[in-house]
């Protein structure tokens, strides 16, 4: 290198420099892996559907994704063939179990756990094609804070973070938020606490992550962060057994106490997120 | 490296029929690497020439230091880790301020002699876990697992402390000083950089540093994400409630509001 240098081009780092986020787009995360965030995307979109919104659900754990598993879906055409050109993205989108749409990302994406530049571009592109189409798009994201999982939150207008009351399960999701807050400049950020044993623990929980943020990162910025508890979803033997049955709990037993919750948290969502579908 | 196997027969490996010259002498530096020992097997000798031949492609000749191939896969290595285990590690490039005016002032065999000297100096500033590379040229990198954010800018002001306070004596009569500007970034915790990503964001700092004036080291501070003792302390402070009250939710008494 010269020692006169040139500066260097700009190049940014998406997980660093975030976008600006596409409306009604829902991004579920969380810090841990297997607390559930796959089991709310799917459930929350068919009780999204069920109160009469056009949902899709798009499969943005590209390195990892489990909602083929989850939805029992094995399709020809995944997002991976969308983003080699080797298929038409509506050809891509398949009706799911609960009622609403969605785009599988299909084992292949393996080799797009990397967020390179083609898969920043494929992504947008697919996203700004698709999001016009639908009343809610929620993104199922993949654990922890890849520079995939930042980039895809980083689309979302709203950020669902689940949880369960476990202290790790908490201590990454803290970790999740202050990132969040930090490169994404996040102001709001929902709590669903998944696998709740009490009720109003959610509340608690929740309330207790605003402390811990309030004194240990707000005090070093010149704007508060707002959680939002959007409710939680009991420990339910019922979801278990849809899990290992392979079926999609809010059509299988929508009326056990884990069914109910969802419903909920789809009204709540209602009430601060979404428009009443028309 | 060496086969617990035991050595395959003779008419395996024909030692006189290989074509070793070329391999012989790029090991010749070291005279036990040229020769096979009397008491070796044609296997033993030959991992240890392919050994010797490996070690040799990831050192730079002149200063001994890895070289950038070396420093590439080592940068790979680290942004695996450093995805998996959020652990920080500091990436510092580090170039020669002026070093085209020392080679045109006083020759490039003196120049040669300031980057050997250079280059064991900051060798000797970091720890044996960390990677020494000639990047290039005039330039340097540094790979530092384990570096705690607060102590990145400490250690690369003392790597300039340290070369600053060098004087390479090239001849009786000339002794050199010079100085390094460093650049310096981490990787982002828990994410997976790319090599580009990453060496651009300590390029971009090493510009920061040329641009203000030289000798100098700016470093690209991350966000603070651990998560500390205090902070996990009052995250669980509810688990003790939860504890002490451990009913469990009837089917009457899912009550979800939007508490906000």
């Amino acid at each position: 290198m010269n020692d006169v240098l040139s500066p260097p081009a700009h190049h940014s780092d998406l997980a660093e420099v975030p976008l600006k986020p596409l409306g009604k787009v829902l991004a579920v995360t969380s810090g841990k892996g297997g607390v559930g965030k796959t089991f709310v995307s799917a459930n929350l979109a068919a009780a999204l559907a069920k109160r009469g919104h056009k949902v899709l659900v798009l499969d943005a754990d590209l390195g990892l994704a489990n909602l083929d598993v989850v939805l029992n879906l094995y399709p020809k055409i995944t997002l991976h063939d969308v983003f080699t050109g080797k298929a038409k993205l509506e050809d891509a989108i398949l009706p799911a179990p609960g009622g609403f749409s969605v785009l599988l990302a299909g084992s292949g994406m393996v080799e797009y756990s990397r967020l390179t530049s083609e898969v920043r571009s494929e992504f947008l592109r697919v996203m700004n094609t698709l999001v016009p189409n639908y009343d809610v798009v929620i993104l199922d994201t993949g654990a922890g804070i890849s520079d995939v999982v930042l980039f895809a939150v980083s689309l979302a207008s709203e950020v669902l973070m689940v949880a369960t009351p476990e202290p790790t399960s908490l201590t990454d999701a803290y970790a999740t938020i202050k990132v969040l807050v930090g490169q994404q400049q996040r102001q709001t950020i929902r709590v669903i606490i998944n696998q709740a044993t009490r009720p109003g623990s959610g509340a608690a929980i929740t309330n207790q992550l605003q402390q811990v943020l309030d004194r240990f990162v707000v005090a070093g910025l010149n704007q508060p962060i707002r959680l939002v508890h959007m409710g939680d979803i009991p420990l339910d033997p019922e979801v278990r057994q849809a899990i290992m049955r392979r079926q999609l709990m809010m059509q299988a037993t929508p009326g056990c106490p884990a069914g109910v919750a969802l419903g909920q948290i789809a009204r709540n969502l209602e009430e601060s997120v979404i428009p009443r579908p028309a | 490296m060496k086969s617990t196997l035991a050595p395959p027969s003779p008419s395996l490996i024909d030692l006189p029929d290989l074509q070793l010259d070329d391999a012989r002498a790029l090991l010749a530096h070291d005279a036990r690497n040229g020769q096979p020992q009397h008491d070796e097997s044609p296997t033993d000798y030959l991992q240890r020439v392919i050994d010797s031949l490996c070690e040799l492609s990831l050192k730079d000749p002149l200063t001994g230091l890895g070289n950038r191939r070396h420093f590439h896969a080592a940068l790979v290595r680290q942004i695996e880790s450093v995805a998996r285990s959020g652990e920080s590690v500091l990436l510092l490039l580090l170039d020669i301020d002026h070093f085209k005016n020392i080679n045109d002032t006083h020759g490039h065999l003196a120049g040669d002699q300031v980057l050997r000297a250079i280059g064991h100096c900051l060798a000797r500033c970091v720890r044996p876990v960390d990677t020494v590379a000639r990047y290039g040229g005039e330039e340097f990198a540094i790979i530092l697992p384990n570096c705690r954010p607060l102590f990145g800018r400490t250690l690369a002001e003392r790597i300039r402390q340290a070369v600053s306070d060098l004087c390479v004596q090239v001849s009786p009569l000339l002794n050199i000083q010079a100085t390094i500007s460093i650049g310096g970034a981490y990787a982002p915790e828990w994410v997976r950089s790319t090599p580009e990503l990453w060496i651009e964001r300590a390029d971009t700092q090493l510009y920061r540093a040329k641009s203000n004036g030289r000798n100098q080291a700016c470093i690209d501070q991350p966000q603070e994400l651990s998560v500390s003792a205090e902070e996990k302390g009052l995250l669980y402070s509810h688990l003790a409630a939860d504890e002490a009250n451990p009913f469990e939710f009837g089917p009457g008494n899912v009550t979800n509001r939007v508490n906000a």
